[in-house]
């Protein structure tokens, strides 16, 4: 390591803290809204610290009182859990024997194109057809119609960051099995799928939180507390009548929770999915 | 084993992939083509065929134009200074110093952070009346009074780029720091002991490393600004007058909000050309670099 200067030093500490204040500001500023009184967000100039705690709005969105505020939102976290987690689960089903194909046959490897085009697709260029189609089966606002739809998103994602999983599993370790007569299923079960299960977990989780995150179908499928997810629900409270700025910042904080944790105890898949270019921004 | 075999093996292991990919992406997207021809109310009485007037109608209207406007100015701006804010942001990561660990943790916050409520968070931070921005910037003796950042035609577009911009250039800078930690530290000790400058170091050692993840993220970012439309949703609907509706916006608009699903369909597959465009780009600049893909 190369000896700085003090001018170089000072140069980027300087700039790491205006960066760290940068990326914390805001969201410091989301948990302080969702903490201060009415009296102290309506202040002109604005109270930055609040002079009176309230932390009244966590009791009034976590609520299980029937027809409440409460109620609603725990809804429709209860809602996105369910879609994340039924979308999920449809698209490791269909994509782990896909990726796995894909990874061994090179004959076949064109087709991962095609899935990685299906996965660029602009939303709104499905969303006609499949809005009829939901309705012609009776699947809008519900929790299953909507985890379908999402799997156009979560199936390509899935097969594809699997793809480049199983590309690092060395195929002599299948080979030696099958030449010791186990067959496909077999090898499968005992030797990749043991091998590649923090790869799949990975992609899961990514899975989760791409889902988790969607809000266009959601903001067309669904209607009501039956399936309407946490993004709507957000939608709904910045963009309703809602006066207490701190009740939306609240329900930001909540509905950004899971997918934060989930980020930062992941930060070192994070990144390395962020580098083989299958995670999204 | 044959290779015809293989090739019949791989898909088979693929057919409910297929199965369902046809089902919600193959089916829908030629349904969209159809639908494009016709002038199909989205509830109700099923449309006549009328041929390419939906396109002909669409292309010489104003609100295309407009979207398509508002759509590539926010697709080059905000990707333009995603990518610049995020290079400098990784060589900044790429120095050694004190807590820098904590700062790249705090890089994934913002990626972390739901699209969604990401524009809530910065629609009360431009709040006209008790936003954080108004109050900071006059407390600072920059701004003499309250501006709506986001209901005038003038700003409403900077605002969300300025926001999309917070949320989307820690995932450029986390990229270009994993290309800048490939770069082998004796090839960087060397070009300092050589006494190569600043500029000379990062154009000739370090941008050999950053060019090609730089690209693929280029590519990726500018798809999904094209698409945009979360965001734009939450902080304002499109609006003031328009000046914030982009592609997908419109089609909403056409499609859901007027009903008219023929016409929107016709727009939905213009911006699906315009993404394919860059998609392709994309794939093959997949393809050159390898079988990474």
């Amino acid at each position: 390591m190369e000896r700085r200067s003090l001018a170089a030093s000072i140069l980027v500490y300087g700039a790491a803290i205006v960066m760290s204040a940068i990326i914390l500001a805001p969201i410091l500023w989301l948990f302080l809204m969702s903490i201060s009184s009415a009296n102290d967000l309506s202040a002109q100039p604005l109270h930055w610290w609040p002079q009176t705690l309230d932390l009244s709005r966590y009791g009034t969105l976590i609520s299980l009182v029937p027809n409440s505020a409460g109620e609603a939102f725990l809804g429709s976290l209860r809602n996105s859990l369910f879609v994340s987690g039924l979308a999920t689960l449809g698209a490791i089903l269909v994509a782990v024997p896909s990726a796995w194909a894909v990874s061994r046959t090179p004959q076949v490897q064109w087709s991962l194109f095609a899935v990685i085009a299906t996965y660029m697709l602009p939303p709104v260029s499905l969303a006609v057809p499949l809005y009829m189609g939901l309705a012609h089966f009776g699947l809008l606002n519900t929790i299953t119609g909507l985890a379908l739809v999402y799997l156009t998103i979560l199936a390509p994602f899935a097969t594809w960051l699997l793809k480049t999983g199983f590309d690092t599993i060395p195929q002599e370790i299948e080979s030696a099995a099958m030449i010791d007569g186990a067959r496909l299923d077999q090898t499968m079960r005992h030797v990749t799928l043991p091998l590649a299960k923090p790869i799949v977990a990975t992609t899961a989780l990514f899975a989760f939180l791409l889902a988790w995150d969607e809000f266009f179908y959601a903001l067309l499928f669904t209607a009501d507390q039956r399936a309407k997810t946490v993004t709507v629900a957000i939608a709904d409270l910045a963009g309703g009548r809602v006066s207490d700025y701190g009740l939306i910042a609240t329900g930001g904080i909540l509905a950004a929770l899971p997918p934060v944790l989930i980020g930062l105890v992941m930060q070192r898949a994070v990144i390395s999915g962020l580098t083989t270019g299958g995670v999204k921004g | 084993m044959s290779s015809a075999w293989i090739t019949t093996r791989a898909w088979l292991l693929m057919l409910p992939l297929l199965i369902v990919m046809i089902a919600v992406v193959g089916w829908p997207m030629v349904d969209t083509v159809r639908l494009s021809f016709t002038d199909t109310r989205l509830v109700g009485t099923s449309g006549e065929y009328v041929g390419v007037a939906n396109y002909a109608k669409l292309l010489t209207g104003s609100a295309f134009l407009g979207a398509l406007r508002n759509t590539a100015v926010f697709a080059v701006f905000s990707v333009a200074a995603e990518m610049t804010l995020g290079v400098l942001a990784a060589l900044l990561l790429d120095q050694q110093f004190r807590g820098r660990s904590f700062v790249r943790a705090l890089m994934i916050l913002p990626w972390a952070l739901p699209t969604v409520v990401n524009a809530m968070l910065w629609r009360l931070i431009y709040n006209p009346e008790y936003g954080a921005l108004n109050s900071l910037l006059t407390q600072l003796g920059i701004l003499s009074e309250y501006r709506s950042w986001l209901g005038e035609p003038g700003t409403a577009l900077w605002a969300i780029v300025a926001a999309d911009c917070w949320k989307n250039f820690p995932l450029v800078a986390l990229i270009a720091l994993a290309a800048l930690q490939a770069v082998p530290r004796d090839i960087k000790a060397a070009a300092v002991v050589d006494g190569a400058g600043a500029f000379a170091r990062f154009r000739f050692v370090l941008w050999p490393y950053l060019a090609g993840p730089l690209t693929i993220a280029l590519v990726l970012r500018t798809i999904e600004a094209f698409k945009v439309f979360d965001i734009i949703w939450v902080m304002t609907r499109g609006g003031p007058v328009n000046s914030t509706r982009t592609l997908s916006i419109l089609v909403y608009q056409e499609a859901f909000s007027f009903q008219r699903a023929g016409s929107g369909a016709s727009l939905a597959l213009i911006v699906t050309l315009i993404v394919t465009v860059f998609a392709a780009f994309y794939i093959a600049l997949m393809r050159r670099s390898g079988s990474r893909a």
